[in-house]
């Protein structure tokens, strides 16, 4: 179905090919997954399928393409487009028109379907996808999952043979990602569609996959059934390496498979201590540096309150990962808590850091973190009052001026570009110490060092990988030395490399006794990063607890190796893997 | 269920009552709206009786009852009537500041004060004495153009602009896309500017002034540049723009044909309007102009191969609506039955303006398309949800 013939790819402002001489056979009706780091290729390598690279992004391509008989070389994408459907990564960047059956005749009407075959397509695609309830909706109405079922059906409306998808999920919740998922797998198993997928979370798809494309990252391209490729592959799910650790025969892909094969595992850790899943948090002695009480958030003109009379305590050294569905109010929650958004009700006290009892504290330690601990909890009329104190008292963040607000809390918005419009780096991160004014604290270029390493001060923030893009603009937001840090979702569009960087980051921060707080919807990043979790559903915080005790009883939040050692506590295969350590010791 | 739904509506539907629930509802053709609402508003430039454009009024308040949707555009027309309302405002307006069409044997009302102009500026008068007569024909003049404002707003009202848009012949395709590109763009633009201005706060960055505009103008561009390179990727990908059959020679002759054509249309439709230009100009010339126009439309047509997505079908009613309108304009300006004079009612001297019955026909004939048109479908917006099945219900109760 799908060929590469010695396909090299060099783009012109790089100095070696993305990918070089890549030979491959895609067969008819496969799923194949695309795995790699950022950047090692895998969006050029499923844009060269449908002709977009290079005809659309320029560059080179030496070889040839050539997808059910038509070689790219001589088809543009558009001539390509009733044999090859594409899908990316946000729904909304895609759509045309505005209605969801509008939209699904889109591609048709490019290809001249007559009417009557049209309109019958149009009505199996609602079917195929379950989208025949939405068909007269506005599309911006949709939910996430609904947009990217509504960017499938568009494209498959013109009868695809091949359907090439650049991380359909990355930008959905669990939920939403496995409705889609869900309908992916049901389009290879009943219409015989070969799939090309792309998916940095790997454990949501690598048991539906037939084959595995890798990217090591030097240009090859190693092609092979997941049980084989997965077994030295350097990015992995959690399911796939504890297989590797216990070594299990065939390699299990599925929770399912992985449980199976887990008895022996979990009889031998049956008795033996559970090691901590990270650091002990120093949170029991460390000052509280945030208090919220009641916080609500309404905005205009909705019924619904986004936040309703939450309460918040952040400590010093400890990571907070704030979950919930997409829509919950988890943004809302973390912008009243920064003082930068809409705060309806509800007082919010922050201890300016430095003056906390923090190494190195300014004010007497143990008075202010006492004094911290008397918030006002009246409703919005006395929350608004100014902070009690110059230096030590607890301040509210939503009354004092922003430049202020910056020093007590930091927020890393869920699109962190939209903080960026300088033409480079160092112009960035001179701004920033103008825009903090921070008399003693460590240069920012320092910060960002310390975050990512080796980033050019020449570069524009735009070329910028997403790793890259957060930890400047969170370099950019410590700067000012805030004692709390809020992140809202950070792991999007991040590989697994990137994840375990940002874990580290924040490690350090907490370390350095800030409080951080992450929202974000990725389990596995939760089980590793961090120490309390705190569920959201409606604008209501209903869970709120140590990370181990909250995420393993829920069926959604538990993350794999949960799932695969139940009863057991454990969280991550390094504890896993620890703990068998322990146990092989033993033994001997 | 006790009463019918035709009994229900505030209507003048006696005409046929109960009809409505025999019909099927179904969307008519914008076409069909179009062609109705501009006879009419030709119809509407032949004359200056004020009773006639008031019946014109009333004809399209009628239409616009009967067969309006709950859709967003279809609360529109309120709004052409204030612009109405200000069209006529102003124009009486300028005629008493500017002072001018005053005859000695005139009505005076006030005399605004006199403001001297430079010699250089001689032409103009500025205040002065205001007549009845200069006023009433102001207004009239300004009525006739607000009716026929309204007879466009009727149409935008009556015909979803989405389809009108796809009615667009295939040469004018790119300019439909282009306009529904932009319109489901301006929503996202304007959340990616409220959530870049949000996000200065946390810079504390200044929220006002030159530095600030950049510091949101920047991001705001970058995302906007990004997202339509990933737009076009994706049309691209979606197979627009698939190459027809045009060569540079047919590009060439399509654009000739097309402002030829234009130009016959404009000489045509002025030489039309305007009495005094010799007849040659008229009705020759705008249908020149048309014929090269379609012909100039069908050529540039052929380069793209497309076609569209459940098309509305022209029906009968289509006929009838299309055709009623323009009856109404072809009786008003063939003068058989009644004197041309009647239709432009003389101020000199001021007498109460006659209704002259064939013109008047004429327009409450154009008022047909309010029961000629099918019902319009329910809208199924989520908003409207909660009343529109209860009507429905109804609908099926008294058949």
């Amino acid at each position: 179905m799908i060929t590469f013939d010695h396909v090299s790819v060099q783009y012109d402002d790089t100095v070696e090919p993305v990918l070089s001489d890549v030979d491959l056979t895609v067969e008819e009706g496969e799923l194949c997954l695309v795995v790699g780091h950022t950047g090692v290729g895998k969006s050029t390598l499923l844009g060269a399928v449908n002709g977009l690279v290079p005809h659309f992004t320029g560059g080179t391509l030496y070889g040839t393409v050539t997808v059910d008989g038509r070689d790219t070389a001589g088809h543009p994408p558009r001539e390509l487009a009733d044999v090859v459907g594409v899908v990316g990564q946000d729904p909304l960047d895609g759509f045309v028109t505005d209605t969801v059956e509008e939209e699904l005749a889109y591609a048709m009407e490019q290809l001249a379907v007559p009417p009557a075959t049209m309109r019958k397509r149009v009505e199996e695609t609602l079917d195929l996808l379950g989208l025949a309830d939405l068909r007269h909706r506005a599309l911006h109405e949709l939910s996430g999952g609904q947009q990217q079922r509504v960017a499938i059906g568009s494209v498959l409306t013109a009868h695809p043979r091949v359907l090439v998808l650049d991380e359909p999920t990355s930008a959905l919740d669990p939920t939403a990602a496995e409705e889609v998922l869900a309908a992916i797998t049901r389009l290879v198993h009943d219409l015989g569609v070969t799939v090309l997928l792309a998916e940095h979370r790997l454990e949501r798809v690598v048991q539906y996959a037939d084959r595995v494309l890798h990217l090591p990252g030097d240009g090859r391209v190693v092609s092979g059934p997941p049980a084989d490729v997965f077994r030295t592959t350097t990015i992995a799910p959690p399911v796939v390496e504890l297989g590797r650790r216990a070594d299990w025969t065939p390699l299990p892909l599925s929770v399912r498979d992985a449980r199976r094969a887990a008895a022996p595992l979990r009889a031998r850790l049956a008795g033996a201590p559970v090691p901590a899943a990270r650091p002990p948090a120093p949170a029991a002695g460390q000052p509280r540096l945030l208090d919220a009480r009641g916080v609500s958030v309404r905005y205009r003109g909705q019924a619904l309150p986004a936040v309703r009379e939450a309460d918040v305590e952040l400590r010093g050294g400890e990571t907070t990962a704030l979950m919930g569905r997409n829509g919950s109010g988890k943004s809302s929650l973390l912008w009243a808590l920064q003082g930068s958004g809409t705060r309806t009700e509800g007082s919010v006290r922050v201890v300016p850091w430095g003056a906390a009892g923090t190494p190195g504290a300014r004010g007497a330690a143990a008075g202010t973190g006492r004094g911290a601990r008397d918030p006002g909890t009246g409703r919005a009329g006395n929350s608004r009052a100014p902070g009690t104190g110059k230096s030590g008292g607890s301040r509210d963040p939503g009354a004092v001026p922003a430049t202020e607000a910056r020093r007590l809390v930091g927020l890393v918005p869920q699109t962190p570009t939209d903080l960026l419009y300088l033409e480079s780096v160092r112009q960035e991160l001179d701004q920033a110490e103008a825009e903090s004014a921070v008399a003693d604290g460590p240069p920012a270029r320092a910060i960002l060092d310390r975050l990512a390493p080796g980033i050019d001060g020449a570069t524009h923030p735009r070329d910028l990988s997403e790793g890259q893009k957060l930890a400047l603009v969170l370099a950019i937001q410590l700067s000012a030395a805030p004692g709390v840090v809020l992140l809202d979702e950070p792991t999007r569009g991040l590989d697994y490399r990137a994840k375990a960087q940002l874990t580290s980051i924040l490690d350090e921060l907490a370390a350095e006794g800030r409080a951080v707080v992450v929202s974000t919807h990725d389990v596995e990043f939760v089980a590793r990063t961090a120490d309390r979790v705190v569920v959201m559903a409606e604008g209501e915080i209903v869970a709120d607890g140590p990370a181990a005790d909250v995420i393993v009883a829920s069926p959604v939040f538990a993350p794999q190796v949960a799932k695969v050692l139940a009863p057991l506590p454990y969280l991550t295969v390094e504890q896993a893997s620890a703990a068998l350590t322990t146990a092989e010791a033993g033994a001997r | 269920m006790p009463h019918r739904t035709a009994a229900a509506r505030p209507s003048v539907s006696g005409v046929l009552p109960g009809a409505d629930e025999r019909r099927l509802p179904r969307t008519l053709h914008p076409l069909a709206w179009w062609v109705w609402a501009l006879a009419l508003a030709t119809a509407v430039s032949r004359t200056n009786n004020p009773l006639l454009l008031l019946l014109v009024l009333a004809v399209l308040g009628y239409v616009i009852g009967m067969r309006r949707t709950e859709a967003p555009w279809a609360r529109g027309f309120k709004y052409y009537l204030y612009l109405a309302l200000t069209v006529v405002a102003i124009r009486v307006l300028f005629r008493a500041v500017f002072a001018t069409g005053i005859t000695p044997h005139d009505h005076f009302l006030f005399s605004l004060p006199h403001i001297p102009t430079p010699d250089w500026y001689a032409g103009i008068q500025l205040g002065g004495p205001v007549s009845l007569e200069a006023v009433l024909s102001a207004a009239v003049d300004g009525l006739r153009l607000a009716c026929m404002l309204c007879c466009i707003g009727a149409a935008n009202t009556l015909a979803n602009p989405k389809r009108a848009l796809r009615v667009l012949p295939g040469a004018l395709y790119e300019l439909g896309v282009a306009v529904t590109v932009s319109i489901s763009v301006a929503p996202q633009l304007v959340q990616s500017v409220q959530r870049v201005h949000r996000a200065r706060r946390l810079r504390a960055g200044r929220s006002k002034g030159l530095r600030a505009l950049r510091g949101i103008v920047v991001p705001v561009l970058e995302d906007a540049l990004e997202r339509s390179l990933r737009l076009a990727a994706a049309m691209d990908s979606r197979g627009y723009g698939r190459a027809g059959s045009a060569t540079k020679a047919s590009r060439r002759l399509t654009g000739a044909l097309m402002l030829l054509g234009m130009c016959g249309l404009c000489a045509g439709a002025y030489g039309l309007l305007d009495a005094s230009t010799p007849t040659f100009l008229g009705l020759p010339a705008l249908g020149a102009g048309a014929l090269l126009c379609v012909a100039g439309l069908r050529l540039g047509g052929r380069r793209v191969t497309r076609t569209a997505y459940r098309p509305d079908p022209w029906w009968f009613e289509e006929w009838a609506v299309a055709g009623c309108g323009v009856l109404s304009a072809v009786l008003l300006f063939t003068n058989v039955g009644f004197d041309a004079a009647e239709l432009n009612p003389s101020l000199y001297p001021l007498s109460w303006p006659t209704l002259p019955l064939v013109p008047a026909v004429a327009i409450l004939l154009a008022g047909a398309a309010g029961f000629l048109a099918p019902p319009p479908l329910p809208t199924t917006a989520p908003q409207a949800a909660p009343r529109v099945p209860a009507r429905r219900t109804e609908k099926a109760t008294a058949k």
